[in-house]
């Protein structure tokens, strides 16, 4: 999967907790969270879309990561790469 | 026989209006069923019955309004399987007495133009005459709903005598209105919501003398089980702090039941069942307030579902009648906004209200020593009419105690 493509998974899994939002007015170096209004609860349920949608487990201990735009990316990028092994 | 009437869903609730029924003449319904859509100031709401029997026949027509009591259906009951429509459901319209609305005097305020053009000009039966219900399938009472055909004008054309869709089309008035469809979450009327909780939030001041209680707990021991449970949990069951709170406040009610139940007529009503109430603030603006049942029943694990669960029904816009009625108690869970504590106003005819702010690292005394454990302020907002001080005091103290053995919730 390339990066774009991850970057529109995320906006997608954004979008969906919180619809009413514009994303292009997200500083992707700052957390999400604050930027966008939503709980843990919000936040849980775009962690688990990110899984469906991705097909990859996230660990607990990884979640953190999550918080900003660029840390998503920059995570399940390495996640997916991993996981997809060397391209022939 | 007997009426199945339009319940209220909340304090001040006056009407609702049946955006589209679940059910039809003939049908066989169990408690629990959901039998119809009802848009309310809250939104659409899922409409459960609570009398198990066979519907007779349909009073009001979707995009009716009506008022709280007046009846919806006629229910032909089973001998014995009456079930005991929740009290609760009545509390909300104070000093209301019960309104049949004859079906002819119901405002024909629709706001669907396919059914305007129904030959049927008043709130007569949706369904046709008991003789015929069996022959019509349900993919045509579909349609003729859609294209606001009147079914007792229907013509069968199979040799059957069955009706089916296509006869339903043939005498669709041309061209068709835009088809009524059951509408995905309606868009909120905002302004409604607001009138709706600013008249439970001035009654509840008015009406009950809040006594405020706060207590600090300590939520480490709680925080490191849930890390290591999560750390051994995919990631779609994962347990959140607040399923813990949940589970806390529910087992702490058993010890102080006076903080559990509604205020009716005048006087206390113990609820043996404990549903809370979680508060939920919705994106576009506005606060719902629906029920988990029976949080002293559930596991932790069924405690999440039930909350994800509700959680995304009431963003979506589709919570049930009893979840919206059935709470016993609330909790508002504001910490995550940042605020170090609640003190919230009860949501009427509840009795008590129990608020968490945020969690936060704080310097500790324990044996003598300075530490830094992570703390959140629980705070206990009460009805002075039913419970003490002493008793409120006693019930955070139990929630603190709880949390302290997370594995035990």
């Amino acid at each position: 999967m390339t990066e774009g493509e991850i970057r529109q998974a995320v906006r997608e899994a954004l979008s969906n907790v919180a619809p009413e939002v514009d994303l292009s007015t997200i500083d992707p170096a700052k957390d999400l969270r604050e930027q966008i209004d939503v709980d843990s609860v919000d936040f849980l349920n775009f962690v688990i879309a990110l899984h469906k949608q991705l097909q990859i487990e996230i660990p607990e201990g990884d979640v953190a990561k999550l918080t900003t735009l660029n840390g998503c990316v920059n995570y399940l990028h390495a996640q997916l790469a991993s996981k997809e092994g060397p391209r022939l | 026989m007997s009426e199945f009437r339009m319940p209220s869903l909340g304090a001040d609730m006056e009407y609702g209006t049946v955006v589209d029924w679940r059910v039809k003449a003939g049908d066989r319904v169990k408690r629990g069923d959901v039998v119809a859509l009802v848009e309310t100031e809250k939104g659409v709401i899922e409409v459960e019955i609570f009398e198990a029997g066979v519907i007779e026949s349909l009073v009001v027509q979707p995009g009716q309004k009506v008022p709280v009591g007046a009846p919806l259906a006629i229910l032909r009951g089973e001998p014995g399987a009456k079930g005991q429509e929740p009290s609760a459901q009545r509390i909300g319209t104070a000093g209301e007495t019960v309104v049949v609305v004859a079906p002819t005097t119901i405002s024909a305020e629709s706001r669907v133009t396919a059914e305007a053009q129904s030959s049927a000009p008043t709130a007569a039966a949706v369904a046709p005459s008991t003789a015929r219900r069996a022959e019509i399938s349900p993919l045509a009472r579909k349609r003729a709903r859609e294209l606001g055909v009147d079914l007792t004008e229907l013509v069968a054309t199979r040799p059957n005598g069955a009706i089916c869709a296509e006869d339903v089309e043939r005498v669709a008035p041309k061209p068709a209105a835009a088809p009524q469809v059951a509408p995905p979450a309606k868009a909120l009327d905002l302004a409604a919501m607001r009138r709706v909780i600013a008249a439970a939030m001035a009654r509840s001041k008015r009406e009950i003398p809040h006594y405020y209680l706060a207590s600090s707990i300590d939520m480490q021991r709680a925080l490191a089980w849930l890390a290591a449970e999560n750390a051994k949990r995919p990631v779609t069951k994962r347990l959140l702090y607040a399923a813990l709170l949940l589970r806390a406040v529910a087992l702490a009610l058993k010890s102080t039941p006076e903080l559990n139940g509604v205020w009716v007529d005048e006087g206390f009503q113990a609820s043996e069942a404990i549903h809370i109430g979680v508060a939920i603030s919705l994106r576009q603006g506005g606060l719902i307030n629906p029920a988990i049942h029976d949080v002293d029943k559930k596991n932790l694990d069924e405690v999440m579902v039930s909350l994800l669960d509700l959680v995304n029904r009431a963003r979506s816009g589709h919570l049930r009648s009893s979840e919206l009625s059935a709470g016993t108690i609330t909790v508002t869970n504001l910490g995550e906004q940042g605020v170090q504590s609640v003190f919230g106003v009860i949501y009427p005819p509840q009795v008590a209200l129990v608020g968490c702010g945020k969690m936060t690292e704080r310097p500790v005394a324990m044996n003598g020593l300075l530490g830094v454990r992570p703390m959140i302020d629980v705070t206990l907002a009460a009805d002075h009419r039913v419970s003490d001080g002493h008793r409120g005091g006693r019930f955070l103290l139990a929630v603190e105690r709880l949390l302290q053995e997370p594995d035990k919730l």
